[in-house]
């Protein structure tokens, strides 16, 4: 019995007190082996929320790609996005409850199927979204992490020039700088949207090094050794990157709304390109007579800009389980 | 309300101001129940002092919180728990929130965190009054000066004003323990409360609980973990472990002559000062393995003078040999082992590892010379990186210093998880599903990876439990043996630094007070501090510590200080209960 019980005291783990510091993830059996990710992706799919916004995520970008195909080759829906014909019916849509029709979103005033475009403006739009999503998540996490470790100087500097960036109306900041790369296409929209939006992360994620950076496994590394950039890359890095992903699915849900929006305005995709946006934008007018035209991209938009914003907020809670509620 | 004032006076029968009867206590979490307290039952009577002890996870302080009626939401509980007779499991928001105070009170391991940093003491210590109707305005101030010079604050007039980083450690626990007072509470429940604290510190907060329920009759719930501080102070010792009550009894009961095994355990586990009889001292040849010399370490504060916190330093270790470096808070010591390691620069001084000066060194030499030089740290929940798992933690020491091959790390990690008594399978296990002590052991191992010659251990055992302590301490001291390193062990615990060491150094302020023998400092020491230090440790036999008390007590008066307790003014007499 003695015996047993000295085992237990010296190699179980010891139960731990569930309220205190909210340290759940202590609170396990110690025969089976979870690693951090596991834990994450076990409470990421219990969050209802974030699985619908997923599923409607994933749905959505198949659609869009699958409908009316990637570049040369073909999707399954038999019309083209370019090609204009006769209008139909003054373009209505032809989609029932059940059925899909001729035209299921309608046509627009020269006859182009609405269904084909408002497919092309989604892809365009994820496209660009991701572009946004994952360059500003590289600049403002190497631009964080560089300002977090090495402090001093280095840190002055690259936290100015965030503030620079942060002062400057972004709406204005993206027009002039969109207008500039809108013409050379929608990669070069995304790269120039990632070179504003990257403010927000770099300073989450210089929050998170100076914290880290103070941790005894660091001050550990620095003692046997370890160069500057084995410790961000492997030791500190590693740690942030709950705050990162969950930033860059944010990031994506807003450089959806700036991408349309600067389409809308004007500055952003350029024909022959077409985004979400900018058919919002090219039909504005029509909201009275047609209002389809202006419905099925702003639905399309709603439906994306929602779903990834519950994945963020599954993320999120995955990642900080304090914050859960019945933790 | 008229019928909870008339339950307040009413005066607790049977005796017992604090009882819990067959308390159960689950926590439901996302990974099932965790059952903390498993039907236990206590009882603490006026003016004595319960002390409820056990290791980290057996359930104490959810006793203690259930008590006040602040479990968290997600707890289950069964039994009964009464406060001066009143059921505090059937109680409502506004009567709980009456009880506290008012009938318990709580002093809290941590002072920092349990004073408001951004109000003053008086608007603390009068919100007390003031919300349970004691006192207001004027007279709430007065009181709260009268409680402040009843548990020696000196000057209370205009020290009430302060703020609390306006005071020291132990001053912040007198002013906690001066608002648990304020509204005459029948109990006190005090989890931890000298944890935090400094041994000289935690026997002046010791004296003054002791008075405490000798002067106003109060009973008192001492939570804690070290057998000295039960020693010192309990009448009565409850044991719990893993959820359970294994032994019950009072002080001399449990302490002299325990019954069950976990308790015999746990005493034989505690460090004692003189346990070790006399050791040949240590020879060695060659370079030392770190010589300080001279060595003065400076923070920069933006507009004030540098703060100095080592001041003209000499110390040294050599190979085999393991020094300890012993300091209360502030002293220093975990800035020379940090500056030894490099991670601080010296604004002046030597710093030798292995015959090579590191205060002037390149980057390329210091790398190699790193190579020689392993590190264990004190707090197992992060000096190990999360995101790694446990052979990836102990092989990079390996990796930066592209020692052997893939396999050879391999082998070499399963060597060390053997070394320090740990599973092989640990190696794929992640840090978080170790226990603390777990934890210390692949620290341990990842610093002897690559064979050290020098390895600096700063305050590795005092973040963990004592029978988890005495385990690493054991496998500490033949590691050593076998590797042969030299030791800069850093410490704030005499006994550990008695049970380990071959040479002491005495810190304070940043200066060396005494340094030598282990035997020569610790059993006849020549400064002041040094003796005052050793008097101030607590032992866990409660005869003996009475006379290390009443020896500690005469030795403060000699040297001309007052005594601690209680001060009651005669002047201003306390309402007695």
């Amino acid at each position: 019995m003695s015996e047993d019980r000295r085992d237990s005291a010296m190699q179980g783990a010891p139960e731990p007190l569930p309220h205190a510091g909210g340290e759940v993830e202590e609170v396990k059996f110690a025969e089976k082996s979870f690693s951090q990710g596991q834990l994450v992706r076990r409470r990421f799919f219990r969050h209802k929320g974030a699985l619908a916004g997923l599923a409607v995520l994933i749905f959505i970008t198949v659609l869009a790609f699958s409908s009316i195909g990637i570049g040369s080759i073909p999707g399954w829906w038999d019309k083209d996005f370019a090609t204009t014909g006769t209008v139909v019916d003054g373009g209505r849509p032809t989609m029932g409850w059940l059925t899909w029709g001729e035209h299921p979103f309608g046509q627009d005033t020269t006859g182009r199927d609405y269904f084909a475009l408002v497919m092309r403006g989604t892809q365009i739009s994820l496209v660009i979204a991701f572009i946004v999503g994952i360059g500003s998540t590289i600049i403002g996490t190497i631009i964080g992490a560089v300002a977090g470790y090495y402090r001093g100087w280095a840190e002055s500097l690259l936290m100015r020039v965030t503030d620079l960036f942060i002062i400057i109306p972004l709406l204005v900041f993206a027009a002039v700088l969109g207008s500039i790369a809108s013409g050379s296409g929608i990669w070069a929209l995304g790269l120039v949207l990632a070179a504003v939006t990257w403010t927000g992360l770099a300073r989450l994620v210089r929050g998170e090094v100076l914290s880290l950076r103070e941790r005894e496994f660091v001050s550990a590394a620095q003692a046997i050794g370890t160069g500057n950039w084995r410790i961000i890359l492997r030791h500190i890095l590693p740690n942030t990157i709950g705050v990162i992903i969950v930033a860059t699915t944010f990031a994506i849900a807003s450089a959806i709304l700036l991408e349309t929006s600067l389409s809308f305005l004007g500055f952003g995709v350029q024909p022959p390109d077409i985004s979400l946006g900018s058919l919002i934008s090219d039909y504005q007018t029509a909201f009275t007579s047609r209002p389809w035209l202006f419905w099925f991209p702003g639905l399309f938009i709603l439906a994306i800009a929602l779903s990834v914003n519950f994945i963020g907020d599954g993320l999120r809670d995955a990642f900080d389980p304090r914050q859960g509620k019945d933790g | 309300m008229t019928a909870i004032d008339n339950t307040t006076e009413q005066q607790p029968d049977g005796g017992a101001v604090l009882s819990f009867t067959d308390l159960d206590v689950k926590f439901n979490t996302e990974f099932g129940r965790v059952h903390a307290v498993k039907g236990i039952s206590l009882e603490v009577k006026p003016g004595e002092v319960l002390a409820l002890v056990g290791e980290s996870g057996s359930g104490k302080s959810v006793t203690s919180t259930s008590a006040l009626g602040l479990l968290p939401r997600n707890a289950s509980i069964d039994g009964q728990i009464s406060v001066a007779g009143k059921r505090v499991d059937e109680m409502s928001g506004s009567a709980l929130r009456k009880m506290r105070g008012d009938d318990v009170a709580m002093v809290f391991q941590e002072p920092m965190t349990a004073l408001n940093p951004v109000l003053t003491v008086r608007t603390q210590m009068v919100e007390a009054l003031e919300l349970h109707g004691k006192a207001f305005g004027k007279e709430a101030d007065a009181r709260a000066i009268e409680l402040l010079r009843m548990v020696g604050i000196p000057d209370p007039e205009r020290r009430l004003f302060q703020y609390p980083h306006e005071f020291s450690g132990g001053q912040r626990q007198r002013i906690v323990i001066a608002m648990a007072l304020s509204c005459d509470p029948t109990v006190i429940i005090a989890d931890e409360p000298t944890t935090a604290l400094d041994v000289t510190v935690q026997a002046e907060i010791l004296d003054l609980l002791r008075s405490l329920k000798d002067e106003l009759n109060t009973g008192i719930l001492l939570i804690t973990h070290s057998m000295g501080v039960v020693a010192d102070m309990a009448d009565r010792v409850a044991v719990m472990y893993k959820g359970d009550l294994v032994e019950q009894g009072t002080v001399h009961e449990v302490l002299v002559n325990p019954q069950h095994d976990y308790t015999k355990r746990l005493l034989t586990a505690v460090p004692r000062l003189g346990a070790r009889g006399e050791t040949p001292p240590v020879e060695s040849e060659g370079p030392k393995a770190l010589e300080v010399t001279d060595l003065v370490v400076e923070f920069h504060r933006q507009g004030k003078e540098p703060f100095r916190a080592v001041d003209h330093v000499s110390l040294s270790v050599s190979r085999g040999e393991i020094v300890g470096l012993v300091g209360e808070s502030g002293s220093g010591k975990s800035t020379i082992a940090r500056t030894a390691l490099g991670l601080i620069p010296a604004a002046s001084g030597e710093v030798a590892i292995l015959g090579e000066d590191i205060t002037k060194m390149k980057r390329a030499p210091l790398k190699a010379l790193r190579k020689r030089v392993g590190v264990v740290f004190q707090d197992p929940a992060s000096s190990l990186n999360p995101r790694l798992p446990v052979g990836d933690c102990i092989s990079e020491p390996m990796d930066v210093h592209d020692v052997g091959d893939k396999k050879s790390r391999r082998e070499k990690v399963a060597e060390l998880l053997e070394a320090v008594e740990l599973p092989r399978s640990v190696a794929n296990r992640y840090p978080h599903e170790l226990s603390g002590g777990q934890r210390q052991r692949v620290s341990i191992a990842r610093a002897l990876s690559l064979d050290p010659e020098l390895l600096v251990a700063d305050e590795p055992t005092s973040a963990l439990d004592v029978s988890v302590q005495a385990a690493v301490l054991q496998m500490f001291t033949a590691l050593q043996e076998e590797y042969n390193f030299g030791c800069l062990f850093v410490s704030h615990d005499l006994a550990v630094v008695d049970t380990l060491a071959d040479r002491v150094v005495v810190l304070k302020d940043g200066v060396v007070i005494e340094q030598g023998d282990r035997e020569q400092v610790l059993r006849n020491p020549q400064q002041e501090y040094t003796k005052r230090l050793l008097m101030a440790a607590p032992v866990p036999h409660p005869d003996e510590q009475r006379e290390r008390r009443e020896a500690r007590h005469a030795f403060l008066k000699e040297v001309g200080e007052k005594d601690f307790g209680l001060h009651i003014d005669a002047e201003t007499p306390k309402s007695s209960r």
